[in-house]
């Protein structure tokens, strides 16, 4: 199963640094990284692995939950399938 | 590689617009636990709910929690308990059996208390219809409907008589708690049988044993879109606005499938209902304001409802596997931010939303009517929305909230979902007494002889 790890905040030194971080540190592997400025915000989106998560789904969703508000960032988990129906027919 | 817009579309659309999924909701069949001794038929309805529902709110959870899209209510509709309480006993015991499964379950609403009186009472429907008051005021989470017309059968005008002072009766039984017995229970004019939204969810016979449901939502997203589009023609109005419903459908799809998958349990429908909430950003009448009207309620707004209406389903129906329920815009006047402003100034009337509901999907919903309306006033204005419904194919709904005790202008507050608002003035120059007293039934029109 595919996950998007969405990051949304003011631009800072080492963000995908951090997050990356806590992907190693669960098992989610890094498949796909896109990054931009959109609206004066930070935006980055990460496709990530996540069948070889070492933890639970809910626990990866909670740091990285935990992360975002230490370093006042919206970051979202979110399963790919719900992008996919969205904009894909 | 997904497009970097789309997923930053989609998270805005959650975070920003108030886009969600309305409802979960389990269908479940009771007429296997139908028992000629009320109490073993009282223990079959438990244990069957609770067997089939015990994973459903957690199940609803953790799809919310993995694909990131809230999921605001997990719901049960039963088998109308009419057809229960033909076996007879007090039928309040079902209320109270729905009850303990809704807590043991923890849905937040189970809907079924209801009786299906197009074409006259068999046994046990009086009984439970006269029940209503009580099982309304003794339990929290019961819903109750009855439909008293349909366009195959006409109206039974009987029926409407009854329910009046039965509106009346919940209304004066829960006073003490700003009358909230009638915000659980609506009158139908062809009531639909996989209808997800309370409170008007029942589960039809001639659906399967057990089954799901979605219902989405996603007003905000669609005025949102609209915004983007201040100066575009009608036809390009409309257009947007299929998109939007598109989206939103696919995502209800998605979820129903994944939460049918997960339950072992088939999959129902996608309700493509555009359901307000009284939160800001989450109104259909802002949908209409955006459109170019004033206030809600002005000359026109039938006009622009009936395009979202019918754009709504356009746009969804292209999304999903199976679409059913009410799919349209809701109306109800308190669980609306628009919808309360404008009753409050005075520019939507009760007389405009009786036209609106000729082209929107349901009825008259969550409308708070002075307490001294009598019952056949009531009964007049159920009489008003069936006709519309009947003569229209279409199915019309009556939620009024007599304020016992309170007039127009004052306001009633039922907090959460559904909102509060101002007593909207009601007729009560002249008395339709006479014709409501005549009862009997108005016969099926022309329309129904299709065959």
């Amino acid at each position: 199963m595919k996950t998007v790890v969405s990051v949304i905040g003011k631009d800072a030194v080492g963000i995908i640094s951090k997050v990356s971080a806590v992907c190693a540190e669960c098992g989610a592997n890094i498949v796909d990284i896109t990054q931009s400025v959109l609206q004066d915000m930070f935006v980055m989106v990460m496709l990530t692995e996540i069948s070889g998560l070492n933890c639970s789904f809910t626990e990866f969703s909670d740091k990285m939950k935990a992360l975002g508000l230490d370093n006042n960032l919206d970051i979202r988990v979110m399963h790919e399938d719900i992008f996919n129906s969205m904009h894909r027919i | 590689m997904l497009n970097i817009n789309d997923i930053m579309e989609t998270i805005n659309m959650i975070s920003e617009e108030n886009l969600d999924i309305r409802t979960i909701t389990m269908g479940i069949s009771l007429l296997d636990c139908a028992d000629s001794d009320i109490k073993r038929s009282c223990d079959k309805v438990y244990d069957k709910i609770t067997r089939l529902a015990g994973r459903l709110v957690e199940t609803g959870e953790n799809i919310e929690r993995e694909y990131g899209i809230p999921i605001i209510n997990k719901r049960i509709s039963v088998t109308p308990i009419a057809l229960l309480a033909a076996n007879g006993g007090d039928p309040v015991m079902y209320a109270k059996t729905l009850q303990r499964a809704a807590d043991a379950t923890g849905v937040n609403f189970i809907g079924g208390y209801s009786a299906l009186v197009h074409k006259g009472f068999s046994a046990g429907d009086e009984a439970l219809i006269r029940s209503i008051p009580e099982a309304l005021s003794i339990t929290e989470n019961i819903c109750s409907s009855v439909n008293i017309g349909s366009t195959k059968s006409g109206i039974n005008m009987d029926a409407v008589k009854l329910m009046g002072e039965v509106v009346r009766q919940t209304a004066e039984i829960t006073a003490d708690r700003e009358c909230i017995g009638c915000a659980k229970l609506v009158v139908f004019c062809n009531a639909v049988e996989d209808n997800p939204f309370m409170a008007g969810a029942f589960h039809g016979v001639g659906e399967p044993d057990c089954v799901i449901h979605v219902g989405v939502s996603g007003p905000g997203v669609v005025q949102a879109a609209l915004k983007k589009c201040p100066d575009g023609d009608l036809g390009q109005v409309a257009e947007t606005i299929k998109r939007t419903a598109f989206k939103i459908t696919r995502m209800g799809q998605l979820v129903g499938t994944e939460a049918s998958k997960r339950l072992g349990v088939p999959f129902g429908i996608v309700d493509l209902s555009l359901a307000p909430t009284p939160a800001v950003g989450d109104s259909v009448a802002h949908i209409l304001e955006e459109m170019g009207l004033e206030a809600c309620g002005t000359h026109g707004t039938t006009a622009a409802l009936a395009l979202l209406n019918d754009a709504v389903k356009k746009g969804g129906v292209m999304a999903s596997s199976s679409v059913g329920g009410l799919s349209g815009a809701f109306i109800p006047v308190t669980e609306d931010a628009g919808m309360i402003d404008a009753a409050r100034s005075g520019d939507l009337q009760l007389e405009k939303l009786e036209a609106m509901t000729a082209v929107c999907s349901v009825g008259l919903d969550m409308i708070a009517i002075p307490g001294e309306t009598p019952a056949e006033v009531i009964s007049a204005i159920i009489a008003d929305e069936a006709a519309i419904g009947m003569v229209n194919s279409k199915t019309t709904a009556v939620r009024v909230i007599p304020a016992i005790g309170k007039k127009a202008g004052e306001e009633l507050n039922f907090g959460g979902l559904l909102g509060s608002g101002p007593i909207m003035r009601v007729n009560l120059n002249k008395s339709p007494k006479r014709f409501i007293d005549r009862a009997g039934r108005i016969p099926a029109p022309l329309q129904s002889l299709k065959n």
